[in-house]
């Protein structure tokens, strides 16, 4: 389960002074639910994204991942989160055993356990062909699963995705999207930023779009849809950011 | 803190290091060789500049002395000297290199030398120029050699001993061991070439860790897992220090074992490196370790707060600098260890280094070192895992 309430993060920029990356976002998600966070670059979606794993601290609301308070428990969310992100790469004079290796060693998995575990996955994901080669000799599609391998590897209960199908071609990208739908399917608390409408639609339950870092609406695609009368995915969007940006 | 999460990103990176050809060069290979090169080298190039100049038979030019027939015809019958006619641009010529050496000879010197009147003879030579040096050397040579033969024709004449102007002899001997001699000759270059190895091993691990990780993506990853900051940071630390220990162990392995075994006796007695103290040495490196922190973790920090790795490197390069200035300063003759001194960071290795290669103990003054060496090491690291803890640098990209 991921809970916040009037999330919000500011940066300081020395150009620019202190920006409000995210405004007050207040979102929740269900064990067996994906929720995707649809907005366009600039948005706030990837400081959401790490406000949630952790990597960064709020500047003011409360937000709760896996039942543990991002700020005051921050090593306990992250033992229930895996991170998939666009920008999250994998160490390329490894081997892609010891990449997952190593993050079940970070995760507090025995040696027994993560063996186990990394057979189940290598199975499950197809990776035995080149579990024991260097990250930097893999193509992009098993260099993606690797990641994902190592996202898993401590079965996290919940899945935060930022952007992770961001440069990659159409199988790979088909590859992840299938992956998040297994991830539902165990059972896992989803939460999927993007900025492409064709992905909340074939795979989000829930869809809330952001913009200039507040969260603007939220709901089913259907309710979306009804609330601004519009069929196509994209002119729902626009819809909603351009009431947002009207005088 | 949990010391196994530290042992875990210790070993993935000291795994991670060794796959990377960089890191070998700096950590193995540059420290490995770069000993016996230098001492072979270096020997080889003194020998082989000094046996050139010696080889060659300088030109000089004489200045006056038309009236000196027996002085010219001495100058002309040495055969290590090569007489080239006088010209009047004989200075630009010596700057210039075409000849080695001018001696000028002032008018009536044979007569005014017969009637016991002074006269001066001059050399002129390039200052500093090897084959120049030697040129100037042999003239002087020449011309003590009938200056003293000149004596001894007068003290002959009026039938006086030789020992009325020699009464009595002055020598110089060395009382000092040759370990004391050579530690003094070298005590500066010693730490200053351990302070370089300590600082070139460490170089690539620290930028590699830090703002290799950032420009890779790989930071992000790392951060995802629940091993707190510190840990992180001290595990990748350690693994800068192992590298920069590990240049300066392999260095002084290589030079023991070049020493020992690799046939280069003859350089390293040119370069007076026969005779080093062994407690000395290791005196040395003790007082390395700190430094070797310090070192470590502030590089790592510099490191951390770059976006890649020519950002790191232009911060940490002229860093070089700051540790060669003070190793040069101790390297100065006058400058003695003292508690003033003993708080400034390298200056003070490299003093205390002589001291002790000198077989010099002084017990309060090194461990002060030790313990202000600690102290800013302490510091060093500290700034480290706070930097890391800092959104705006681990994030910086």
């Amino acid at each position: 389960m991921i809970s916040t309430h009037l999330l919000t993060k500011s940066f300081q920029d020395r150009r620019r002074g202190a920006i409000l990356a995210v405004d007050g976002v207040s979102l929740e998600v269900r064990p067996g639910q994906i929720y995707g966070l649809l907005g366009a670059n600039g948005a706030g979606k990837t400081t959401v994204m790490r406000l949630l794993a952790t990597l960064i601290r709020p500047s003011g609301g409360s937000a709760t991942v896996g039942g543990h308070d991002v700020v005051r428990d921050a090593a306990a969310v992250r033992s229930k989160v895996g991170f998939l992100a666009a920008s999250t790469a994998l160490y390329g004079r490894l081997t892609a055993r010891e990449v997952i290796t190593y993050f079940g060693e970070l995760n507090g998995l025995g040696r027994a356990q993560l063996r186990a575990r990394i057979d189940q996955l290598a199975t499950d994901l197809d990776m035995h062909g080149f579990l024991d080669r260097r990250c930097e000799g893999l193509s992009t599609g098993m260099k993606q699963k690797t990641s994902i391998a190592r996202t898993l590897v401590h079965d996290p209960a919940v899945m935060i995705f930022d952007e992770p199908t961001l440069g990659l071609d159409v199988t790979t990208a088909r590859a992840i999207v299938q992956f998040v739908r297994n991830c539902r399917a165990m059972g896992k608390t989803v939460i999927y930023s993007t900025h492409m409408m064709h992905e909340v639609e074939k795979l989000c339950d829930r869809i809330g779009i952001i913009h200039g870092g507040r969260l603007l609406a939220e709901g089913t695609l259907q309710e979306l849809r009804q609330r601004t009368g519009e069929d196509d995915m994209e002119e729902v969007f626009i819809r909603i950011i351009g009431q947002r940006e009207a005088p | 803190m949990s010391l196994k999460s530290i042992a875990v990103v210790y070993r993935k990176e000291l795994r991670d290091l060794l796959r990377d050809r960089r890191t070998l060069r700096s950590m193995v290979v540059f420290p490995l060789l770069m000993m016996p090169l230098m001492i072979v080298g270096l020997g080889k190039v003194t020998r082989v500049v000094d046996a050139r100049a010696r080889a060659e038979i300088p030109a000089i030019q004489i200045q006056g002395g038309e009236d000196s027939p027996g002085v010219l015809a001495r100058l002309r019958s040495d055969n290590k000297l090569r007489i080239e006619p006088s010209t009047a641009d004989w200075r630009q010529l010596i700057a210039d290199k075409k000849i080695r050496a001018v001696v000028v000879i002032p008018a009536h010197f044979e007569a005014d030398i017969r009637a016991g009147a002074e006269s001066r003879i001059s050399i002129f030579q390039y200052e500093g120029e090897i084959r120049s040096g030697i040129a100037a050397a042999e003239l002087e040579g020449l011309f003590r050699r009938l200056s003293a033969e000149t004596v001894q024709g007068r003290l002959a004449a009026r039938r006086l001993p030789p020992s009325l102007i020699h009464p009595f002899e002055i020598r110089r001997e060395n009382a000092a061991s040759p370990e004391k001699v050579t530690g003094n000759r070298i005590g500066g270059l010693v730490p200053y070439l351990i302070l370089i190895f300590c600082f070139v091993g460490a170089i690539y691990p620290a930028i590699d860790l830090s703002a290799g990780e950032k420009e890779r993506g790989t930071m992000e990853t790392l951060l995802c897992s629940p091993v707190g900051r510190t840990d992180i940071v001290l595990g990748k630390f350690l693994m800068v220090l192992t590298s920069s220990l590990a240049a300066v162990a392999l260095a002084c392995l290589s030079l023991a074992f070049s020493l020992r075994f690799g046939g280069i006796g003859k350089g390293a007695a040119e370069l007076g490196l026969t005779h080093v103290d062994p407690a000395g040495v290791a005196g040395t490196l003790v007082l390395i370790l700190p430094v070797a922190v310090f070192f470590s973790a502030a590089m790592f920090t510099l490191g951390l707060c770059a976006r890649n790795h020519r950002e790191a490197l232009s911060y940490l390069q002229p860093l070089m600098f700051v540790i060669v200035l003070p190793a040069v300063i101790g390297m100065m003759p006058g400058i003695e260890l003292n508690t003033r001194l003993a708080l400034v960071p390298i200056l003070n290795i490299s003093l205390a280094s002589r001291e002790m290669l000198t077989g010099a103990w002084h017990w309060p003054e090194l461990a002060l070192i030790f313990a202000s060496t600690t102290a800013y090491a302490s510091a060093a690291l500290a700034v480290a895992v706070r930097m890391f803890g800092r959104e705006s640098v681990v994030f910086r990209v």
